[in-house]
């Protein structure tokens, strides 16, 4: 078991024959995952990397039966990408396109929500069941299969937190990189309870970090709903207020979003909260011992 | 992208809102015959800079005559000014607006922003006009009204009934004139991917009439390729010149006031990096994000803003490679060193994709003042000690 993907998911990628999007689908191809085709409109008919190309998502489902994609299209395309998957039946959709205006996603994001479609990211790594399957950007390397489920705002803090619970002894079950734009799809309490409900994780590593009130909602969900350890840390206790931190929602507004409010509810809720990243493995491995 | 109140106001008159009329003056001659083109006896001066609270750092004042429109614009002009979102730096006023008086009556507050949890774009208001908005939340949290406006169907007649109801606003001519500025705002803020519109204060006339005072106006970056002419508003000087050097190269930079510099793979790890400086008892110098794509050059780059610095004593290279492969880095810091002096003692952590190439290509090179650190928290306290002089 794991969550939203394992060895058996079909995944197509839009944005297929671009360079990122053939870069990376070759990584995911070589890391196990069931790459069944992509779509770039125009290029229908041909193969790329032994796949069958198709000119839409609805023709790329017929022909395959996946359930998932991977969208790796140019920022101005975003929306229209997502919206034609959830049009096409799509039940997942792994954005990781960076840099897509915050109007486009609030659009898309309520399509794909209307037509009962998940979302993940955008500009994000993506997610990766250890050992079975990678939809995204990850090095797949460091993920050992084992009993820790991961969900992070950042990539790179997905990594660090992952190495640091393999370095330990322990392994991930399914690690979700969720985004830090303004406007997301999957967020911390669906996971959340994704993890509560998979018999194969015993422990969950939240990384947040400052902007917006996500890990405050996070907390009360915690409090009153998981029974699962969870250790957190929040990105940006040193973080200037009204700066852009590099992620187009990390950012403190006034008084609002701060690290230190999201610290303090999370350890309200009886989270175990570490005040720097390199804690993160010597947490979990208290909070599983 | 943030632009001045005057361009704001420019933004306005294109969509109907009213503001006042008013022009904009680089000199005190220009100030004085701006006061003369819009008339009456009475002009406000205003700074123009990306900040609020102008007005209490001594930026906007009332002129009775065109002797003192010359008087306050050539005080104003060329000063620092410090707001409370200034930072103690302040910023240099190049331009003044000179805009004609108006007949205050009520103070409102308008704005409209994204709400991130209901996921679309709300309508705040509050009777409390002029009053720093965070301070009312805080204070007196019922006074601010918010109304969700789904971009799907637009605004309706229940969105403008729901805000000068909840105004208090009773007079019908009023309601129809107030929720006539609150759509064109809506259009304003939806059709051009504003990130934020604030008035503060939106005036009532005696006479009953809504006029946007001040108007702060912010764009989402991601979306300005499609409005060019949006991006031609840009002040380059109201950017900090590193934060935009560092932006050409795909860089994000943000200068803090410690002595650590930071160059960090990814912006969760470039603050959590920070956060462990912070943790083991130093001081970041800055944010430093080399992004995906990082090679020679950039790295090369990245010390280079770094250490324009005077403060900054260590540098602390962090980087878990996925994307950007650890070689890579490390021919960037040796490429560094030959194109930069590199001063400082500088601490490496590479971790990820291809790092054992990376230690032995560094361990190659034999770069004076170079550390390796093990892992992040490694890393970090060398860093620390470097900076005290204890390595």
């Amino acid at each position: 078991m794991s969550i939203l993907v394992n060895k058996d998911t079909k995944v197509i990628v839009q944005g297929f024959t671009g360079g990122e999007g053939t870069f990376h689908a070759e990584q995911c191809l070589a890391y196990g995952t069931k790459i069944v085709g992509g779509v770039t409109p125009g290029k229908g008919g041909q193969t790329h990397l032994d796949k069958p190309v198709f000119n839409t998502v609805r023709e790329a489902v017929k022909a395959t039966g996946a359930t998932v994609s991977m969208v790796f299209v140019p920022p101005a395309f975003v929306a229209d990408a997502v919206m034609e998957a959830a049009a096409a039946g799509i039940e997942l959709a792994v954005i990781i396109t960076e840099g897509a205006p915050v109007r486009d996603m609030q659009a898309a994001k309520a399509c794909a929500v209307k037509n009962g479609m998940m979302t993940i990211g955008p500009n994000c790594p993506g997610v990766i069941t250890a050992d079975e399957c990678k939809i995204g950007i990850m090095p797949g390397m460091i993920f050992k299969k084992g009993n820790v489920g991961l969900i992070s705002k950042s990539g790179t803090l997905t990594y660090e937190g992952a190495n640091q619970v393999c370095n330990e002894g322990y392994g991930i079950s399914t690690a979700v990189g969720i985004g830090g734009d303004p406007i997301i799809g999957l967020s911390y309490i669906q996971l959340l309870q994704m993890f509560e409900e998979d018999p194969e994780t015993e422990a969950i590593v939240m990384i947040g970090e400052i902007g917006g009130d996500l890990e405050i909602q996070a907390a009360t969900y915690i409090k009153a709903n998981i029974t699962k350890p969870v250790v957190a840390f929040i990105a940006g206790q040193t973080a200037p207020p009204g700066k852009r931190m590099g992620h187009a929602g990390a950012i403190i507004s006034g008084s609002a979003g701060t690290a230190k409010e999201k610290m303090d509810a999370l350890s309200a809720a009886g989270v175990e909260v570490v005040v720097s990243p390199a804690e993160i493995g010597k947490a979990v491995s208290k909070v599983l011992s | 992208m943030n632009i001045h109140e005057y361009q704001a106001k420019q933004c306005f008159a294109k969509y109907g809102v009213p503001t006042p009329r008013g022009i904009i003056a680089n000199t005190p001659d220009q100030a004085v015959a701006n006061a003369g083109q819009l008339g009456g006896n009475i002009w406000v001066v205003k700074a123009q800079i990306h900040a609020g609270g102008r007005g209490l750092g001594g930026g906007v004042k009332l002129a009775k005559s065109k002797e003192e429109v010359r008087e306050f614009a050539t005080e104003i002009l060329g000063m620092t000014l410090v707001t409370h979102q200034t930072g103690p730096e302040g910023k240099l006023v190049h331009k003044v607006y000179i805009e004609e008086g108006a007949d205050i009556k009520d103070e409102l507050y308008l704005s409209v922003v994204l709400d991130r949890a209901a996921e679309m774009p709300i309508i705040m208001a509050s009777t409390e006009g002029g009053m720093d908005i965070e301070t009312v939340a805080e204070n007196t949290p019922e006074k601010i009204i918010k109304i969700a406006v789904d971009p799907a169907y637009g605004f309706q007649g229940y969105h403008g009934r729901e805000l000068v109801f909840g105004l208090g606003i009773s007079d019908k001519n009023e309601q129809r004139k107030l929720i006539d500025f609150a759509s064109k705002l809506y259009n304003l803020y939806m059709e051009n991917d504003a990130e934020m519109i604030e008035i503060n204060p939106l005036i009532k006339t005696t006479s009953g009439d809504f006029i946007a005072l001040d108007g702060k106006v912010g764009f989402d970056d991601s979306a300005l390729g499609r409005h060019p002419e949006i991006e031609d508003m840009r002040d380059i000087s109201e950017e900090d010149p590193d934060e935009r050097e560092a932006s050409q190269y795909g860089l994000s930079y943000i200068a803090l006031d410690g002595e650590i510099g930071c160059m960090v793979n990814g912006a969760g790890l470039a603050m959590g990096t920070m956060d462990t400086i912070n943790y083991m008892g130093g001081t970041p110098a800055n944010f430093l994000d080399v992004g995906g794509s990082a090679n020679a050059e950039t790295v090369a780059k990245g010390f280079e803003i770094i250490l324009k610095n005077p403060n900054v004593k260590a540098i602390f290279v962090n980087i878990f490679g996925g994307i950007v492969r650890c070689d890579r880095i490390a021919n960037g810091i040796i490429e560094a060193t030959k194109l930069t002096d590199v001063h400082v003692p500088v601490i490496v952590r590479l971790d990820g994709t291809n790092a054992p190439e990376a230690a032995e290509i560094l361990k190659n090179a034999k770069i004076e003042n170079l550390i390796v650190g093990t892992d992040l928290g490694d890393g970090a306290a060398k860093a620390v000690a470097a900076a005290k002089g204890e390595l």
